[in-house]
């Protein structure tokens, strides 16, 4: 990037220049501005979210009516624990809870090896091996769906029936050549002679790997978790074809099965329970989301 | 911090002494080999690291593209032994009269999803890093959909559109304007399907974008201001091309986002009414899973896309190559 070496502090100068700001006209165009984006982002992307909670507090009859009442008559809560109970939540939700953590923890143990060997130990072909993972990101996963599918129906060689269980989810997951590259583009800039020190002294890779690459990347590991733990829960698709069984099924798919057989306030607290664990993962993890947005911006 | 400089120091003259004492009597014996031996138990150790994502990927990345191309030549059932039929899944898919359809509205969505989930994000944050108040809340707001599982969205659309008490028309009414059929009409369904596709992803952009925006040297502004500049000129002339990259890069990746479009039509309108929604991710689907299991056929169209993905892809390399 040209721009590195002269970057000043974000939100000193932008296009419009602080003297055209601090002049009556556009100070009066400023705060214009500022009440309608306010209001405008408010309206569309706040109130679905409070006309769902709403909408899920009203009775049956209520929830039909014309024109629509802005405030639940009287506010019935017993409608979340019906959800629960239709949808079966408690099950659905243990179900992406162990896919989303055993992801997690799979995913990041093989693409931090896989990003250290690529990064660290070089080893011939690497950067093949490199190109060949970020080359399947040019190949949406929804084009080879089929063989995909296939593959988990029957695992060439090895003869896995891998249908209904958590693998099916945690193989592809930790296939993922952006979270490699991410690492590996941290790794890269951790400098050698922290790691040759150590290789001098006779400490084996894995060690190294552990006790002093691990540590320093922390930030980046964050970024990767929480990345792969948000796919997994909002991952739709894939689920629904390769754990059809009821019992194994993610919230996702279970929601979109159930909802045809139920009434509307009940799918509106279904899906209020089922957005609530993402709202509170955003809530906690504001920072890292935004920081590795801006990491994945910077790929090219 | 610590642990990290302090712990390793025991170890070491530990490990010197072991290492050491082994080695003397083999290195005298054998002294041109040892960096070669050394090469190769680095690349050994290399590919002990990487082999659990190699596995991965060979089986759940690059062997489905290949099995791809392969399957689309083929006739199966999973049963039995599949057999080679040549360009007949090809024949069959070219004959669906769904298939126009499903290509022309999978770009005619593609092409709107741009206009709504490419441009409105860059301008959204253009304007969201002009502004110097309620910016944590305007970028906390604007990213919401994007946590929420899809499902959620799609279902709570599914609701809005409802002709009866749906939100939209409510609102339509409302302000005097006539309702639409939404969903249920072959001008509007697409188009719907826009509507929630944009609604939930557009967050993503903004923040990207904004990151970006958040880059350029105020300098430059400055500049381009004495020499007389208006804001739009600023735009045209400063913030459009420092962002040129990203914008390029976020070109591509929204077109395979967008090209993939399955959710939306699954759960709100299964490609109808009459095919004005369905898209070649959901036929492909509806092949495989849906018709009884013509995974030949699925496999074409996959293979279809999969090219006008690559070309897509193509393009966008050489024009970076371009610029650079």
């Amino acid at each position: 990037m040209p721009n590195t070496t002269d970057r000043r502090p974000a939100a000193t100068r932008t296009i419009v220049s602080p003297l055209e700001l601090r002049s009556r006209r556009g100070s009066r165009i400023y705060w214009a501005l500022l009440t309608a984006t306010v209001t405008v982002f408010t309206l569309v992307f706040v109130f679905p979210l409070y006309w769902m909670v709403t909408g899920a507090m009203k009775t049956g009859e209520e929830i039909a009516r014309t024109p629509p009442t802005l405030f639940p008559e009287s506010p019935d809560f017993s409608v979340f624990a019906d959800a629960w109970e239709l949808f079966d939540i408690g099950t659905l939700l243990r179900n992406t809870l162990f896919y989303a953590v055993g992801a997690w923890l799979f995913a990041l143990a093989v693409d931090v090896s896989a990003a250290y060997a690529l990064s660290k130990l070089r080893p011939m072909f690497g950067n093949a091996i490199l190109a060949g993972m970020l080359a399947t990101l040019m190949i949406p996963p929804i084009v080879v769906m089929i063989p995909a599918y296939i593959t988990v129906t029957d695992v060439p060689i090895l003869g896995w029936h891998l249908l209904n269980s958590p693998w099916a989810i945690w193989f592809p997951v930790a296939a993922n050549g952006f979270n490699v590259f991410l690492l590996k583009r941290f790794f890269d800039s951790i400098p050698n002679e922290l790691l040759e020190a150590a290789e001098i002294d006779g400490v084996p890779p894995w060690r190294v790997l552990w006790s002093i690459i691990l540590p320093i990347s922390r930030p980046i590991l964050g970024v990767v978790s929480l990345f792969t733990v948000v796919l997994v829960f909002k991952d739709f698709v894939w689920p629904l074809l390769v754990l059809p069984d009821s019992e194994k099924m993610t919230l996702s798919v279970g929601l979109s099965q159930t909802a045809g057989a139920v009434t509307q306030n009940q799918i509106m607290a279904g899906l209020v329970i089922a957005s609530i664990p993402m709202i509170i993962v955003f809530f906690l993890f504001q920072r890292s989301i935004m920081a590795g947005l801006t990491a994945g911006s910077l790929k090219g | 911090m610590r642990t990290l400089t302090v712990k390793p120091k025991p170890k070491q003259q530990v490990a010197t002494e072991r290492r050491v004492a082994p080695e003397r009597q083999v290195v005298p014996r054998r002294r041109p080999p040892t960096k070669r031996r050394r090469a190769a138990r680095r690349n050994l150790t290399a590919y002990g690291f990487l082999c659990a994502a190699l596995f991965c990927f060979a089986l759940f990345a690059w062997w489905p593209i290949v099995r791809e191309v392969v399957l689309s030549f083929q006739q199966t059932n999973l049963v039995d032994e599949p057999s080679w039929v040549g360009l007949d899944n090809f024949r069959t898919v070219v004959n669906d009269p769904a298939f126009g359809e499903a290509w022309r509205n999978t770009f005619v969505f593609t092409l709107l999803a741009l206009l709504c989930g490419y441009v409105v994000p860059f301008a959204v944050a253009v304007v969201l890093n002009e502004l110097r108040h309620a910016r944590a809340y305007l970028r906390f707001v604007v990213y919401l959909p994007v946590m929420l599982p899809p499902i959620v969205s799609v279902l709570l659309f599914r609701w809005f559109y409802d002709p009866g008490p749906g939100l939209f028309n409510q609102a339509l009414d409302a302000v005097g304007l006539p309702t639409l059929a939404w969903l249920d009409s072959t001008s509007t369904a697409l188009f719907s399907l826009v509507i929630v596709s944009t609604w939930m992803n557009l967050g993503a952009g903004v923040l990207i974008y904004l990151a970006a925006l958040q880059n350029i040297p105020g300098e430059l502004y400055e500049a381009a201001e004495l020499d007389g500049a208006g804001i739009l000129k600023r735009i045209r002339h400063v913030t459009i091309p420092q962002t040129r990259l990203i914008l390029t890069l976020m070109l591509m990746l929204q077109i395979v986002a967008t090209m993939q479009v399955f959710i939306e039509p699954y759960m709100l309108t299964g490609g109808g009414p009459e095919n004005a929604t369905v898209t070649v991710a959901y036929l492909m689907y509806q092949y495989a899973f849906v018709y009884g299991g013509n995974y030949g056929a699925g496999s074409a169209l996959g293979l279809m896309l999969m090219l006008v993905l690559l070309a897509v892809a193509a393009v966008q390399l050489r024009l970076t190559r371009e610029e650079k």
